[in-house]
C-alpha cells in the first residue's frame, strides 16, 4: 500500500476548484503547517463514511436528471469536474469536486417500504423473519476492529443513527450512536471517573455468578458493552467527538469557526466534521445521518431551499477536506437512502417512494471516480443496461477497504452468510 | 429429575385426549390450573415431546417473583413486598400474586405506557397529545374494558385530542398528506397484525397480499381529516398551536375530487386501477351520498368478525401474539406483527385455541394475562440445560417455551426499577401526571426518530455502549447510590441490623434474591479493601454493582 502526502499537484487543483467556487463560501483551507504533517500519522487505515439519506431522497432531482421528460420537475442539469457527468443545478459546490466522487445511476432495489429499504440497503439482505443480518457498518466493525488495537472508541459510530443493527454479530459491534453536537451523554463526572476503578473491582466480583448460569448469550454481551464504555470512558480519543477539542497526538485541532461554516453549520454538516475526525483518530466505519427527504409534498421548494443547500455544502466540504489532507484516497465515501423517489409527480408536487431505477453515490476510496456508471431511460422509470443492488455498492466498499469479498459470516442458526450478500464489486470503478 | 419430567410429559401426552381430566390434576406447581391454562400446558408440552426437549426446572419463587412484577407491573418488585411473598408458605401463593397484581395501579400505568408508545410513540411529535393518549389508555386498562371496543374506538375516533383522546392514534398517522397511506398500514400492522406497507405499491413478495387490497383497504380511511387549531397568545402576540381534531369530512380531503367510495392507485405497469372499500371479501355498500355513511365506522365493525369461516378475528389474533411474546419475550410468530400464511406460526393449535378462548371471554386483557402468567411454561426458570439448549429463538429456532428466555428491560421497566430500587417512590409526592412527564423527559435521550412518513423512531435503549454509560454515570444511579435524606441506602446503612443482613437487604432490593454464602465472601473481602472510615463507600460501591450488574438489567 502506498502511503500518500498531499502533492503540490492535488493541492493546486484543490484551490482551483475552490477559486471558482461560489462567492459566498469561505475559502476552504483546511490546513496548517503543522496538521498537514500529522495527516501522515494514521498510517493508510481505510475507512468509510456513509451519508445516510432518511426517508429516500429523489435522485431524479440531485444525480440523475430527466430535462425535457413529463418527469423532469423544475430543476435543470449543469456540468461539473467529471467530464461528461452532470448534476442538479442546486448542487454547484459538489460539480467542483465531482471528479473524486462517482453516481450509480442503476440502482434497482425493490423494497419501496421505509424500513425494509433501510434494511435492504443497510445491509445488502431483504428482511428475513429468522435472522437479523449486521449493517454494513457492523461488518466494517467485526473485521477491522480486532486489527486496530490502537483503538479505544467504538469502530462504528453513527452520527444521529436511525440505521441498522448488528444483528447476528451481536452488540459488540452495534452503532454507537451520538449526537451530531459530539456531546457523549452520561459522560462520567471527575468524581464518577475517580470511583471508577473501585465500582468495577466490585461488580466483576458479583456479575460472573448469572453470566455463567445458562442464561443464554445476553449476559456476556452486556459484559463486553461494558467493556468498550469504559474504555470510551477513559479513552483520550474522546476528544474525537468534539470539534472544539485539541489533541496534538491524534493530529487533531480544535476545528476554527471558518471550518464548521464551510461544512454547515447543520447537523449534517457538523457530523460531516465529526466524521472526519473520526476517521484521523482511527474509527473505520462512520455513518452520518440526514433526514427529511420523505418529500411526499412540495419536494422542489424544499430541495432548493432546505435540503439540497446543506447536502451540496456537506459534501463538497468534506471531498475536499479528506483531499486535503491526504486522506481521500484511504476513505470511502457512500451516499445513500434507503430508495428514490417516483419519477412521475403526485398531485401535491411530491415524489413518492420508488425503488426501480434510482442512483446512490460513491468516492474516494482510492476509486476510479468521476463517472456515471449505469443509466435510467429518458423518463427515469426503467434502468438502461446493468442494474445494481446495495450488495454490489457495498461489495466495492469492502474491495477499497482491504476486507476480503471471501469473508463469509455464520448466522447464529449456523447458516453462512457472504459478505455484502455476495455482491461483486463495480467494474468500472475498480479497474 | 429429567426422568421424572419425561414421565411427566408422557402422562401428559395422554391427556391431551381426555382435557377434563387435565383440569383436576394438580401441576407441577403443586396447584390445580384455570381449565384454559391447563389445555395451554398440554399443547405446550405436546410441543416439548415432539422436538424432543425436556423443560427446565420450575423457577425459584425469587426469579418468578422478580420477573412477573416487570412484565405486570413494569417494576421490579419492593424490597417488603418480596420479603413477604418469599415468607409466605400458602401454595397458592403465585396465582394469587398474579390476581392481585392485575389490580395494581401500577398494572394500568405500566399498559397505558405500552400502548400509548405503540400508537403514537416514544418521542413527542408536535401536534398529538401524548396526555390525551395516556388517559384514554389508562380508563382502558383501568376499567379492564373489551379488547375489541377499545380498538374500534381508536379507528373510528373523532374530535378534540384531550376529550377524546383516542383521536391521538389517528393524528400520530396523519403527519403527512398522505391519503391515509400510513393510517393503513400502521392499522393494519398494529391491530390486525399483519403487514401490507409495501403492498401500496405491488403485490407483496412473498404473502398473499395483492395491492388492491391495500387500497380497499386505504378507502375506509378516506373520509378522514384533521384540524389543526390555533390561537393568539397574548404574552408573545402570536398565533401558536392550540388543539388539533379529527373530523369526519364525508367527501373526502381531496381538493379537486370528491371523494366517491373510490380510491385510484397505480400499477407497477402504470395503469390507473381504482379499488372499492372491502374489508377481505367483505364489502360495503356505497350510497348515492357520500354522508350517508361514515365508512370507518363501517371498517370499525368488520373488525370484530373474523375474517376466515370459524377463526377468530385478526384482532384478537394480533392481541393474543402481542402479549404472548411479551411475555416470553417471543410470539407465536417472528415478528408478532406480521402473521400470514408466509409465516407460520410456531405453535399453530395453542394460537388458535388461545385466540377462540380471548374471545369467548369477551377480549378480556386481564383475564389473557393471567393465563399466560400461570401457565406451566411460564413458571420456569430462565436456565437452560443440556436437554433443552437447543430451545433457543435468539439463534433463529423456532421457540418452545421449554425454559423463560432472557429479555432486555424496556427503558420504563429499567426507569420505574431504579425508582423503586431506590426508595424515590416514597421521599416526595409527584403527581401522577408530573411523574409521567419526568420519566418522559428522560426517555428522550434515548429516541431517535427516522424521520419519515411513517412517523418511526429507533432506540438507543438497545443494550449499547449509550444505555451502559446512563447506567455508569446518569443521574438515576447516582442519586440511587448517593446518601441523600430518606434514600434506601441511607436507610439501611441508619438502620439496625449486622453488615451480613444488610448485605441480604441490598441484594434483595436490587436483585430480588439474597446473596449466596460465595457472593458474600467475595463481597467482604473488598470491602476490607476499603480505608478505615469509608465503609459508606463501599456500600455505594456494592450498590452500584448491583444495579450495572447484567443480572439486574435483564428480565428473566
Amino acid at each position: 500500500m502506498r502511503l500518500r502526502t498531499p502533492s503540490d499537484m492535488s493541492r493546486r487543483h484543490f484551490m482551483q476548484h475552490m477559486a471558482t467556487a461560489a462567492a459566498t463560501i469561505p475559502a476552504m483551507n483546511f490546513l496548517s503547517h503543522v496538521q498537514a504533517n500529522a495527516a501522515q500519522v494514521r498510517k493508510n487505515q481505510k475507512s468509510c463514511i456513509l451519508m445516510w439519506m432518511g426517508g429516500g431522497p429523489p435522485t431524479i432531482d440531485i444525480w440523475d436528471l430527466k430535462p425535457g421528460s413529463k418527469n423532469g420537475g423544475e430543476f435543470q442539469p449543469i456540468d461539473t469536474a467529471a467530464k461528461g457527468v452532470q448534476i442538479s443545478e442546486h448542487m454547484p459546490m459538489t460539480a467542483k469536486v465531482m471528479d473524486d466522487l462517482s453516481i450509480i445511476r442503476s440502482m434497482s432495489t425493490r423494497e419501496a417500504d421505509h424500513g425494509r429499504g433501510r434494511y435492504y440497503m443497510h445491509t445488502g439482505y431483504v428482511p428475513n423473519p429468522t435472522v437479523v443480518h449486521p449493517t454494513f457498518g457492523s461488518v466494517v466493525s467485526h473485521e477491522l476492529a480486532p486489527k486496530r488495537r490502537a483503538l479505544e472508541i467504538p469502530a462504528f459510530v453513527s452520527v444521529g443513527g436511525g440505521g441498522a443493527d448488528a444483528g447476528f454479530l451481536g452488540m459488540t459491534h452495534a452503532p454507537f450512536v451520538v449526537d451530531s453536537n459530539g456531546q457523549i451523554r452520561n459522560a462520567p463526572s471527575a468524581d464518577a471517573k475517580k470511583r471508577l476503578p473501585s465500582r468495577l473491582a466490585m461488580l466483576e466480583a458479583i456479575e460472573n455468578g448469572f453470566m455463567n448460569s445458562n442464561r443464554g448469550e445476553l449476559p456476556e454481551a452486556h459484559k463486553d458493552v461494558y467493556k468498550s464504555a469504559v474504555n470510551l470512558m477513559t479513552s483520550r480519543q474522546m476528544s474525537a467527538f468534539d470539534v472544539d477539542k485539541a489533541a496534538p497526538d491524534l493530529g487533531l485541532e480544535a476545528e476554527s469557526e471558518k471550518t464548521k461554516e464551510i461544512y454547515g453549520t447543520n447537523g449534517f454538516g457538523q457530523g460531516l466534521l465529526m466524521a472526519r475526525r473520526l476517521v484521523q483518530a482511527g474509527v473505520p466505519f462512520i455513518e452520518v445521518n440526514m433526514g427529511g427527504w420523505d418529500l411526499h409534498n412540495d419536494v422542489f421548494t424544499t430541495l432548493k431551499d432546505q435540503r439540497l443547500p446543506q447536502l451540496d455544502r456537506g459534501i463538497a466540504a468534506l471531498t475536499s477536506d479528506l483531499k486535503q489532507r491526504g486522506m481521500l484516497d484511504d476513505t470511502v465515501i457512500v451516499w445513500m437512502g434507503e430508495f428514490g423517489r417516483t419519477p412521475r409527480i403526485n398531485q401535491n408536487t411530491g415524489r413518492d417512494h420508488w425503488a426501480a431505477s434510482w442512483s446512490t453515490v460513491v468516492g474516494g476510496g482510492g476509486l476510479n471516480n468521476g463517472q456515471a456508471i449505469g443509466a435510467t431511460d429518458k423518463d427515469g422509470v426503467g434502468i438502461v443496461g446493468k442494474s445494481y443492488l446495495p450488495g454490489d455498492v457495498w461489495a466495492t466498499v469492502a474491495h477499497a477497504m482491504g476486507i476480503p469479498l471471501s469473508t463469509v459470516h455464520t448466522s447464529k442458526r449456523g447458516r453462512p452468510m457472504k459478505i455484502a450478500n455476495g455482491g461483486t464489486p463495480i467494474a468500472d470503478l475498480i479497474g | 429429575m429429567s426422568r421424572l419430567v419425561a414421565l411427566s410429559t408422557f402422562v401428559f401426552t395422554c391427556w391431551v385426549t381426555s382435557p377434563t381430566l387435565a383440569q383436576d390434576r394438580v401441576d407441577r406447581m403443586g396447584t390445580r390450573p384455570d381449565p384454559v391454562v391447563a389445555k395451554i400446558n398440554q399443547f405446550i408440552q405436546q410441543g416439548w415431546t415432539d422436538n424432543e426437549v425436556q423443560a427446565s426446572a420450575v423457577a425459584a419463587d425469587e426469579e418468578w417473583l422478580r420477573r412477573v412484577y416487570l412484565d405486570i407491573v413494569g417494576e421490579i418488585p419492593p424490597l417488603e413486598a418480596a420479603e413477604s411473598f418469599l415468607e409466605s408458605e400458602d401454595e397458592t401463593k403465585r396465582q394469587k400474586l398474579v390476581a392481585s397484581l392485575l389490580n395494581d395501579p401500577a398494572y394500568v400505568r405500566h399498559f397505558s405506557t405500552i400502548w400509548t408508545n405503540n400508537c403514537i410513540g416514544r418521542g413527542e411529535p408536535r401536534r398529538i397529545s401524548r396526555g390525551g393518549m395516556s388517559k384514554f389508555f389508562r380508563e382502558v386498562f383501568a376499567r379492564n374494558r373489551p379488547w375489541n371496543e377499545v380498538v374500534v374506538d381508536l379507528v373510528t375516533a373523532e374530535g378534540h385530542f384531550e376529550k377524546n383522546g383516542a383521536a391521538n392514534y389517528i393524528l400520530a398517522q396523519m403527519q403527512n398528506r398522505d391519503e391515509g397511506v400510513q393510517l393503513t398500514a400502521k392499522t393494519a400492522r398494529l391491530f390486525m397484525g399483519i403487514q401490507v406497507q409495501c403492498t401500496q405499491c405491488h403485490n407483496h413478495p412473498f404473502n398473499d397480499w395483492k395491492q388492491d387490497q391495500f387500497w380497499q383497504l386505504n378507502a375506509f380511511f378516506r373520509q378522514t381529516g384533521k384540524r389543526d387549531h390555533r390561537k393568539f397568545d397574548p404574552n408573545t402576540g402570536r398565533q401558536v398551536d392550540d388543539y388539533s381534531e379529527v373530523t369526519y369530512l364525508p367527501d373526502g380531503r381531496g381538493r379537486e375530487d370528491k371523494f366517491e367510495g373510490k380510491v385510484f392507485f397505480e400499477k407497477r405497469s402504470g395503469l390507473m386501477v381504482t379499488a372499492y372499500p372491502k374489508y377481505f371479501d367483505k364489502e360495503v355498500e356505497i350510497p348515492k351520498f357520500m354522508d350517508e355513511i361514515n365508512l370507518r365506522t363501517e371498517f370499525g365493525k368488520f373488525l370484530s368478525e373474523p375474517e376466515i369461516e370459524g377463526g377468530s378475528p385478526l384482532i384478537a389474533k394480533a392481541m393474543v401474539n402481542r402479549m404472548w411474546g411479551r411475555m416470553f419475550g417471543y410470539g407465536f410468530t417472528r415478528p408478532i406483527d406480521d402473521m400470514g400464511p408466509h409465516n407460520p406460526a410456531s405453535h399453530p393449535e395453542l394460537f388458535d385455541y388461545l385466540s377462540a378462548e380471548f374471545v369467548k371471554a369477551n377480549y378480556d386483557v386481564k383475564k389473557l394475562i393471567g393465563w399466560i402468567a400461570n401457565t406451566e411454561a411460564y413458571s420456569l426458570t430462565s436456565k437452560f440445560s443440556e436437554t433443552n439448549k437447543i430451545d433457543d429463538p435468539a439463534a433463529g429456532e423456532t421457540p418452545l417455551f421449554s425454559h423463560m428466555y432472557v429479555k432486555s428491560m424496556e427503558a420504563e421497566q429499567l426507569y420505574n426499577s431504579l425508582i423503586v430500587a431506590t426508595n424515590a417512590h416514597k421521599s416526595g409526592k409527584m403527581n401522577y401526571e408530573e411523574a409521567e412527564r419526568r420519566r418522559n423527559r428522560w426517555m428522550q435521550q434515548f429516541v431517535t426518530a427516522f424521520g419519515t412518513d411513517e412517523n418511526d423512531e429507533s432506540t438507543t435503549f438497545n443494550g449499547t455502549i449509550p444505555q451502559a454509560l446512563m447506567m455508569m454515570n446518569g443521574e438515576l444511579v447516582e442519586d440511587a447510590v448517593n446518601l441523600k435524606e430518606g434514600s434506601f441506602l441511607r436507610g439501611l446503612l441508619a438502620g439496625r441490623g449486622r453488615p451480613a443482613e444488610k448485605v441480604n437487604k441490598l441484594y434483595l432490593a436490587a436483585l430480588t434474591r439474597k446473596p449466596t454464602r460465595m457472593e458474600v465472601n467475595r463481597v467482604s473481602k473488598l470491602v476490607k479493601n476499603y480505608p478505615r472510615g469509608a465503609e459508606a463507600a463501599a456500600w455505594q460501591d456494592l450498590f452500584w454493582a448491583l444495579l450495572n450488574s447484567n443480572e439486574f438489567i435483564f428480565v428473566h
